[in-house]
C-alpha cells in the first residue's frame, strides 16, 4: 500500500483504470436499471414498489464504503503522513454525501408508501442522517483554515471520530427495535432475496462502485494538480 | 520508538477509548434507542398513561373491522399478545401476520388504543409465484432455503424481545 502512496505512481495506475471502470459503470447502469426497472418480478408483499430498492440499497452500500476508506485515508494521513490520503478524502466526500443524501431520498420515498410515513426516529434513519451530517462537517471543516495543511488535520480526526457511527449504522436494526427491516443481503445465513432480484441488486452495487472510482479518480487528478498550482505559486511568490 | 509508531501507538488508544465510550453509552440508553416495545416488554414495565409504541406481528385470524373506519386486531411477539384498536386508514402493507408498529396508550382494559399505524416488513423479497409455491407447500420461509419449521421461519425478525 505505502507503494502506491507515490502521487506519480498512483496517477499511471489511475489512469489506465480510469476508461475501465468508466466503461463498466455504464454497462452495468443500461443493465441494472433495465432488469432491475423492468425485466425483474415484482415483490409478493410490496409489489412494484420494491424497484425502488435497486437504488436506495446501493446508495446505502457506497455511503458506507465511502466513508470507510476516507477513515482508513484519515488514519493513513495522519500516522504515514501519506501526500496522497488527504487528496482522497476530500475527492470521495461530495461523492459520499451525495449517495447518502441519495439513499435518504429514496428511503423516505420508500418508507410513504410501505411504512405509512416519509421519517421516523428510529436507530436506522437517525444514524444515517447522523452520516450525512459527518460528511457535511468535513467538507466544511477542512476548508475552513486558512492552512490547508490544519484544515486537513482537523478534517483527518473528524472522519475517525465519526467511523464509530459506521458499525451503528449496520448493526442498528439488530441492536435495537427499528421500523426499518433488517439485513436481506450482508447476513448470517445468506440473502433472504430471491435469486431474480438479487443479481439485479449486485449489478447495480457494481455500477454505483465503479461510477465512484471513475469519479473519484477525475477528482484525486484535479486535487494533486490544485497542489502542484498551490506549490508552484508558493515558490514564485517567494 | 520511531514517530510512526508512536503515532499509530496513540491513534489506536484514542479509538479504542472511543469505542468503549460509545458502546456504553449506547448501551445505558438501550430503553430510549429501541423504536417500539414488544407485548413481553409492555408486560414487563407497565407504560402507565405515557404514549409508547409497540410493535409485533399482527395475529393471524385476529383482524376485525367494528363499523365505520375502526379495525382491531392483536399484535403478538409470539410469547405475548396484546389486543389493539384503532380508527383511521391502514396502511398499504399492514396485513395479518405482517409486522406493524402502533404509537398510543395502553388503556385501564389493558386495550391498546393506537393514534397511529405504522406498517413493518421483513427482510424477506422475492416474487408473487415463488411466495405462492412456498405457500402451497406450507413453507413461508425464504426462498431457496431449506425449510426449517414453518413457525419458526415466520417469526424471524420483526419480532425481538429485548431483555
Amino acid at each position: 500500500m505505502h507503494r502506491f502512496a507515490n502521487p506519480a505512481r498512483f496517477l499511471r495506475i489511475a489512469n489506465a483504470v480510469l476508461p475501465w471502470a468508466a466503461g463498466l459503470s455504464a454497462v452495468c447502469f443500461a443493465a441494472g436499471l433495465y432488469l432491475g426497472l423492468f425485466a425483474s418480478p415484482p415483490d409478493y408483499q410490496q409489489g412494484d414498489t420494491v424497484r425502488i430498492m435497486y437504488i436506495h440499497v446501493p446508495a446505502a452500500w457506497m455511503s458506507m464504503f465511502t466513508y470507510s476508506t476516507m477513515a482508513v485515508a484519515a488514519a493513513a494521513a495522519l500516522v504515514w503522513k501519506h501526500p496522497l490520503a488527504e487528496v482522497y478524502a476530500k475527492a470521495a466526500a461530495p461523492l459520499g454525501a451525495g449517495f447518502t443524501a441519495l439513499c435518504l431520498l429514496t428511503g423516505s420515498l420508500w418508507g410513504a408508501p410501505m411504512w405509512g410515513t416519509w421519517w421516523v426516529w428510529d436507530a436506522r434513519l437517525t444514524s444515517v442522517l447522523v452520516l450525512f451530517f459527518l460528511y457535511l462537517g468535513y467538507m466544511a471543516l477542512v476548508d475552513a483554515f486558512d492552512d490547508p495543511a490544519r484544515g486537513n488535520k482537523a478534517g483527518n480526526i473528524l472522519l475517525l471520530v465519526g467511523a464509530v457511527n459506521v458499525p451503528i449504522i449496520k448493526f442498528s436494526v439488530e441492536w435495537w427495535n427499528t421500523l426499518h427491516q433488517p439485513a436481506s443481503v450482508f447476513r448470517l445465513g445468506g440473502p433472504t432475496i430471491a435469486a431474480s432480484m438479487l443479481w439485479p441488486l449486485l449489478l447495480m452495487a457494481v455500477a454505483f462502485q465503479s461510477y465512484f472510482f471513475a469519479v473519484v479518480i477525475l477528482r484525486i487528478r484535479a486535487g494533486l494538480a490544485a497542489r502542484r498550482v498551490q506549490t508552484l505559486r508558493l515558490g514564485q511568490a517567494n | 520508538m520511531t514517530r510512526k509508531r508512536r503515532r499509530l501507538m496513540i491513534l489506536a488508544l484514542a479509538l479504542l477509548g472511543l469505542g468503549t465510550a460509545t458502546a456504553l453509552t449506547l448501551s445505558a440508553f438501550r430503553d430510549n434507542i429501541v423504536f417500539f416495545y414488544s407485548p413481553s416488554d409492555l408486560a414487563a414495565k407497565p407504560p402507565g398513561g405515557r404514549t409508547v409504541r409497540i410493535g409485533g406481528l399482527v395475529e393471524a385470524g385476529s383482524l376485525k373491522r367494528e363499523g365505520g373506519m375502526t379495525v382491531t386486531f392483536q399484535v403478538t411477539d409470539t410469547a405475548k399478545s396484546l389486543p389493539v384498536t384503532y380508527t383511521g386508514i391502514l396502511p398499504d402493507l399492514f396485513r395479518e401476520g405482517q409486522g406493524v408498529v402502533a404509537e398510543g396508550r395502553l388503556g385501564a382494559d389493558g386495550v391498546f388504543s393506537a393514534t397511529e399505524l405504522l406498517a413493518k416488513h421483513d427482510e424477506k423479497y422475492m416474487p408473487p409465484d415463488v411466495a405462492d409455491a412456498l405457500k402451497r407447500a406450507g413453507h413461508p420461509g425464504k426462498p431457496g432455503d431449506a425449510p426449517v419449521s414453518a413457525g419458526e421461519e415466520h417469526q424471524t425478525s420483526t419480532l425481538r424481545t429485548n431483555p
